[in-house]
């Protein structure tokens, strides 16, 4: 068996791969990518945990973050399509007004 | 020995799919074209999809591919075709310091993660083994049930808010805001106007 610390030091490297990306990337389709990402790695650890605790709650929990990142992903890129319609760019440095 | 065997497959799973998530992960974040982006996250989630399943995960294993890489990502690919985005311009890039902040963050974060680790130690794993549909859906119905009916709730939001985000606003109802907009900004006469018209009527 694998041991449980390289799955929550996978699960941070790729977390933290999601916050530079954040940090480095300026178009707002791959800045939600970025975000799934560290959803994703957040996802793994509650499965580590569940598995060697022996405890079932942790993967209800990944469901339950699923459903949230669906949700995310289909409201976010809503925002994103009207935001794209109204200012012609997905860059965010440049979507830094309330009016048009 | 065969104990030992077995060991050495399960590492060997998990470095072939931990190696593969990290590449694919940098290749998100470095790529400057969104589709390739995009692909990348295809392959961190499926890999991670693997994972579970080394960790005999099996349902969310599946719903990983099912949900994440067919829906969420189908989307995220689909905005990308339907915007026809270009390649991002150098010129644009206005906040050229955040990357420089990036990489230390970045080192220092897993620096910081690295060193927790090791204080924690290796628990054993549990004899139980949860992660079949059943032990999932017992708990999913039973103990969890509120927050399971909740999200139902949440997706129903999504949905609705979604779709008013996302619609073209008609040359109609353009016309009416646009009315709307001069009604309010000439207050005395309008309400002249009005009061008039319920007499004739």
């Amino acid at each position: 068996m694998v041991p449980l610390s390289w799955y929550l030091a996978l699960s941070a490297v790729l977390f933290t791969i999601g916050v530079a990306g954040v940090l480095i990337q300026r178009n707002a389709i791959v800045l939600f990518m970025c975000i799934e990402l560290m959803l994703n790695s957040v996802n793994l650890t509650l499965v580590a945990f569940s598995r060697f605790l022996g405890d079932v709650t942790g993967q209800l929990f990944v469901f339950i973050v699923m459903v949230v990142a669906a949700a995310e992903a289909a409201v976010g890129l809503a925002i994103i399509i009207a935001l794209f319609r109204t200012r012609e760019t997905l860059n965010v440095d440049e979507a830094d007004l309330l009016k048009l | 020995m065969e104990q030992f065997a077995q060991i050495q497959v399960s590492h060997l799973f998990f470095l072939a799919f931990a190696s593969l998530a990290v590449v694919a992960a940098f290749n998100v974040i470095l790529q400057r074209n969104p589709i390739y982006s995009a692909i990348g996250l295809i392959v961190v989630m499926c890999s991670l999809a693997g994972l579970f399943l080394t960790l005999a995960a099996e349902f969310i294993a599946a719903i990983q591919i099912i949900v994440y890489a067919g829906a969420i990502m189908v989307l995220f690919v689909f905005v990308i075709m339907l915007l026809n985005v270009r390649e991002e311009d150098a010129k644009a890039d206005r906040q050229k310091y955040l990357k420089f902040l990036a990489v230390p963050l970045f080192l220092a974060l897993i620096a910081e993660v690295m060193a927790v680790l090791k204080t924690i130690g290796n628990p054993a794993a549990s004899e139980t083994v949860p992660g079949a549909v059943e032990t999932v859906a017992e708990g999913m119905f039973t103990t969890y049930l509120l927050p399971f009916e909740a999200t139902s709730v949440l997706i129903l939001m999504a949905i609705v808010g979604s779709m008013l985000l996302a619609r073209r606003e008609s040359k109609e109802e353009t016309d009416e805001i646009e009315e709307a907009l001069t009604v309010a900004n000439q207050p005395t006469p309008i309400v002249e106007e009005s009061s008039e018209e319920e007499v004739h009527a």
